[in-house]
């Protein structure tokens, strides 16, 4: 594999999130069930089912992680959050029975990352939670692996399709060392080869040509 | 909903995850920044509002508000540091000068930034191994011979190696070249490394 020198900024690991990474930007983007327990003044306009001028104590309304997160103290009641369904007990029995035929990417796609940062919010199932998020993933990390390892010259796709976004990481990585052996293997490791980034732009140029 | 814009931007990036490098949305950067000036003003207003009438049922509002104010300047603040991270990438891939149709992708702000960037580096870089200086943008990976055998991918023209050799670089022939010369020409996909 060639060496590529655009090193985008890592996510967080865990229930920190990094402030530049655009990955944990689009995962605080996730909408979580709310609830406020203040009223908002003149901020009516936000939710488009009522016309008054103001949100209401008490209305059910989503919000996006990054505004909970801001909202929420632990004192003052401004916001409750809710759990989405997926993280809910109902969810976890389906997950504690067999976390491989879940279809993650369906269900999250930042299953993982959402799950962590839920713990931000203090919720009496938070201990199962974390609990069952970690159990999933050490569930499904062995068939990621196995399959990013042998799968070799052929279409991931079908692979790809029902793994969530860290596990698509990983399987990614998983790839690329593959691949860089491979061309060690035959000898091909110190090839010089075109940079990534130039053979792609040139690939879009001639779509664009052709357009 | 507030930034909603702010996150277009973030999406823009984040769809070319291998560091191409989109036109710079300056729109865009206008209209998030426009929704700042709004949120700012309302958020001012109300504070006045709240400390002269002690109206505290609109503290949650501005907090509300200041919130949208913090995730719209992350934001900004992370699309052009990617950008910054890219464009740095390129200065790696493509060598000093940069072909126009990517030139055209940058900002002012952008291009004095890589100019200044290539400048940094090209002084350390002539810090560096005594007299003469070091590339260390050459041999990415380590070299296991001097010369190595090439083969042209498109016609380049007249090309003119250490000794003061002319060889023409024209389609699909094969060449014996110093490595270190060619190294970047292969970057860029106009040479071949051929292996036999």
């Amino acid at each position: 594999m060639d060496t590529q020198s655009y090193m985008p900024v890592p996510p967080g690991v865990g229930m920190e999130e990094n402030f530049f990474s655009l990955d944990d930007i689009l995962l605080s983007h996730e909408r979580l069930p709310c609830r406020t327990d203040t009223a908002f003044p003149k901020l009516g306009f936000l939710e488009k089912s009522s016309e008054t001028h103001d949100i209401p104590e008490g209305t059910k309304m989503e919000m996006p992680l990054w505004l909970a997160k801001g909202l929420y103290e632990r004192k003052r009641h401004v916001i409750s959050v809710d759990l989405p369904k997926v993280y809910r007990e109902g969810w976890r029995t389906v997950f504690g029975a067999d976390a491989n035929v879940v279809d993650l990417h369906k269900m999250g796609p930042y299953y993982y990352g959402l799950g962590s940062q839920m713990l931000h919010f203090e919720n009496a199932e938070n201990p199962e939670i974390a609990q069952s998020i970690l159990q999933t993933f050490i569930g499904r990390f062995r068939r990621t692996m196995d399959s990013s390892q042998n799968a070799y010259n052929e279409d991931t796709s079908a692979l790809l399709e029902r793994l969530d976004f860290l596990e698509r990481a990983l399987f990614r990585s998983g790839q690329n060392g593959l691949n860089a052996f491979q061309l060690w293997e035959r000898g091909r490791a110190s090839q010089l080869t075109a940079s990534n980034l130039v053979t792609n732009y040139r690939k879009r140029k001639i779509t664009e040509l052709q357009s | 909903m507030f930034c909603e814009k702010a996150v277009e931007l973030v999406r823009e990036l984040h769809r070319m995850s291998d560091g191409q490098l989109p036109a710079f949305n300056e729109d865009g950067i206008r209209q998030v920044l426009e929704e700042m000036k709004a949120l700012y003003e309302q958020n001012q207003s109300d504070v006045n509002e709240a400390k002269t009438e002690g109206k505290t049922e609109l503290i949650p509002t501005v907090k509300f508000r200041h919130c949208c104010l913090l995730r719209n300047q992350r934001c900004i603040a992370a699309y052009l540091y990617d950008r910054l991270l890219r464009i740095r990438a390129l200065r790696w891939e493509y060598g000093s000068v940069l072909p126009t149709t990517i030139r055209f992708h940058m900002c002012a702000e952008e291009l004095e930034w890589f100019n200044q960037y290539k400048k940094s580096l090209a002084t350390y870089m002539r810090s560096l191994g005594g007299e003469e200086g070091l590339d260390i943008t050459q041999d990415m990976k380590p070299p296991k011979s001097l010369y190595i055998e090439v083969r042209c991918l498109k016609d380049h023209g007249e090309f003119e190696i250490d000794d003061g050799t002319v060889i023409l670089l024209k389609k699909n022939s094969q060449h014996f070249l110093p490595r270190w010369k060619c190294e970047q020409l292969i970057r860029q996909g106009v040479l071949e490394h051929v292996i036999s």
